[in-house]
């Protein structure tokens, strides 16, 4: 048999005072009234209260928060995409739509025609953003995704996406490249 | 709607509301002293009643349960419910809380005492309404409008008048008597609401109730008893005005003051007896469902728990009458301020009508702040055991009050 080590523990002794509660209870009254005055306060930042009264006031999302898709444009306004399919072959809830058509200027090859995400399906991993090769997707917009009141309305479409979307600092491919100036 | 809109139109309800209590309270003014005694008295009931013990009740549902709770733990609370989209800080709520009640469907479960369990509400309900006919709101009315303030003070005289009983439903000399033996009325409602729903929680709610009342009731008129020693009557009204008394000419001898032991007891007793935590047992929300209640829906639960209330407001104003001076006002005597000491002038002279309104003002502010405080206590406290509840009941509440009593004997003699 070996040794079993035992600790004891002396329990601290209540004081009198403790014993009868009078303390105490004063006490525990004095931590709730602290609580109620100071959310009495009709300053809103001196109060204690974290509730975001959401549909009222909207609410902060965090950077890297993954909202509506947005696609990226090129400096002449065109989309970015160039329809390579990697967004919607990794997809895992295979909801994004792309129809390629020919891009007229030949280094840049190819461009969504149609490009439509079912909103309703995806599942907001973010695995297109990180598949795109070249910087044409994005969730970043800091927006969520409202509610449908229709299906239909949750097929968002080339024009949809394009309005959120800005311009990537990342190196543009293509001869295309109208001159700064 | 723009909110500004909703703002003018809530104001617009709130002053018509008030100018027509205002204006009505000034024409039966006018009328009073020709008016039947009975009418008076309807009066006075409709007014203590509906304007200040339900109105005060039904805010408490919400106000003290719901918004008060929510600022304790650093919530916001029920703010949905508004009122042309202004959410007025949530008071629509407890209107919209009355009407869900109203709609919904009034079940009686299997095997229950139809009759008692349909009685049941009522009998607790009329019980903690009934007390406050006792209740003084302000001294009496002196029909000529200057009583005389003499320096020994609780007695004044009313010159070529006589005093008139406008503030209290009925001015019985053994008001107190009365206050108590209604207020253990309701204990009865409490068991026949747990038996005749012939549920196992319900019944066991029912004895805890009746247990629990019955054994703080003793308490509750012991912890009083050194009062009655000093002041020598069981005149509610009596013993407001003797709290008017100066001692020194600047200590207010209100029951506080010199019960102070007793008030402590009596605040305690008074939570118990109002079976709100942290003496909720007969609830006993973990154990027994709802307590004595649990087989109750619809219109019925909704004024059980008004009754409840309703308790808490009886016993509030109880304390201000016994120990927070009731309707008085400190330095403040029928004709105006005096301070340090009764004089031949008031200091700060005042016309009968303030002095009223200030004293009527004075008693609904201290009652408010009883309740105020009654539910800070019971959103502070976690819940007792029910043995506990019966130990400090019987072994430390009541030879405490007892002590005090024998002790205030003492020095009475003494003195
Ligand atoms: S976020 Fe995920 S589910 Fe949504 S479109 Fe992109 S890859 Fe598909
Ligand atoms: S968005 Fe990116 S990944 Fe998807 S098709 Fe366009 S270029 Fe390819």
């Amino acid at each position: 048999m070996g040794e079993v080590n035992v600790k004891t523990l002396k329990q601290k002794d209540r004081t009198f005072w403790e014993q009868t509660y009078v303390t105490e209870f004063i006490k525990g009254l004095g931590v709730t009234m602290k609580h109620f005055f100071t959310n009495l306060s009709p300053n809103k930042e001196d109060r204690d209260t974290r509730t975001v009264e959401y549909p009222d006031e909207p609410r902060d999302y965090p950077d890297r928060y993954r909202g509506r898709h947005r696609l990226m444009v090129r400096d002449d306004g065109q989309v970015r995409c160039v329809a390579c399919m990697c967004c919607s072959t990794i997809c895992p809830a295979d909801c994004i739509h792309i129809e390629a058509a020919e891009h007229d200027d030949p280094s840049i090859e190819k461009y969504p025609e149609t490009f439509v995400i079912d909103q309703l399906r995806c599942i907001a991993c973010g695995m297109c953003v990180e598949a795109c090769p070249c910087d044409a997707i994005r969730m970043d917009s800091g927006v969520h995704v409202s509610a449908f009141e229709d299906r239909e309305e949750s097929f968002h479409d080339r024009e949809t996406l394009m309005d959120l979307g800005g311009q990537s600092m990342a190196e543009q491919g293509g001869d295309h490249i109208p001159s700064p100036n | 709607m723009p909110n500004w809109l909703a703002i003018i139109l809530f104001l617009l309800v709130v002053l018509g509301a008030a100018t027509g209590v205002i204006s009505g309270a000034v024409w039966s003014a006018g009328f009073l002293p020709a008016m039947p005694g009975w009418l008076i008295i309807l009066l006075k009931i409709g007014i203590i009643v509906f304007g200040f013990v339900m109105l005060v009740a039904s805010l408490m549902t919400l106000v003290g349960d719901r918004k008060q709770s929510a600022k304790i733990q650093n919530r916001i609370g029920p703010n949905r419910a508004t009122f042309f989209g202004q959410s007025l800080g949530g008071l629509p709520h407890f209107i919209a809380d009355g009407i869900k009640m109203l709609f919904k469907e009034d079940i009686v479960p299997n095997g229950a005492h139809r009759t008692f369990h349909m009685v049941a509400p009522a009998l607790i309900f009329i019980p903690a309404l009934l007390g406050f006919s006792v209740i003084p709101f302000m001294d009496e009315y002196c029909s000529t409008g200057a009583p005389m303030v003499t320096p020994n003070y609780p007695f004044e005289l009313c010159p070529n008048g006589e005093w008139l009983n406008y503030f209290q439903v009925i001015d019985l000399n053994s008001g107190m008597l009365f206050a108590f033996a209604i207020a253990s009325i309701e204990v009865y409602g409490a068991t026949i609401a747990g038996w005749a729903a012939n549920n196992k929680y319900s019944l066991l709610g029912g004895m805890r109730s009746a247990a629990q009342m019955i054994s703080y009731e003793v308490s509750l008129g012991l912890s009083l008893a050194g009062l009655l020693l000093i002041w020598g009557t069981l005149d509610l009204n009596e013993m407001v005005r003797l709290q008017g008394k100066l001692f020194a000419g600047w200590i207010p001898l209100w029951g506080i003051v010199i019960q102070p032991v007793a008030f402590f007891l009596f605040f305690l007793v008074g939570m118990a007896e109002t079976k709100r935590p942290p003496f909720d047992q007969p609830e006993g929300e973990s154990e027994i469902v709802a307590g004595y209640f649990t087989e109750y829906s619809s219109m019925k639960f909704a004024v059980i728990q008004l009754a409840e209330y309703v308790a808490t407001v009886f016993l509030a104003t109880l304390t201000a009458v016994f120990f927070l001076g009731g309707w008085q006002v400190p330095f403040l005597f029928a004709d105006g301020f005096h301070f340090g000491g009764i004089g031949a002038q008031p200091d700060i002279a005042l016309p009968y009508a303030v002095v009223i309104a200030m004293r009527i003002v004075a008693m609904l502010f201290k009652v408010l702040v009883v309740v105020w405080l009654q539910f800070m206590m019971r959103w502070t406290y976690p819940s007792f055991r029910y043995d506990q509840v019966m130990t400090m009941g019987w072994k430390i509440v009541l030879p405490l009050s007892l002590a005090n009593f024998f002790v205030t004997a003492f020095i009475v003699l003494i003195i």
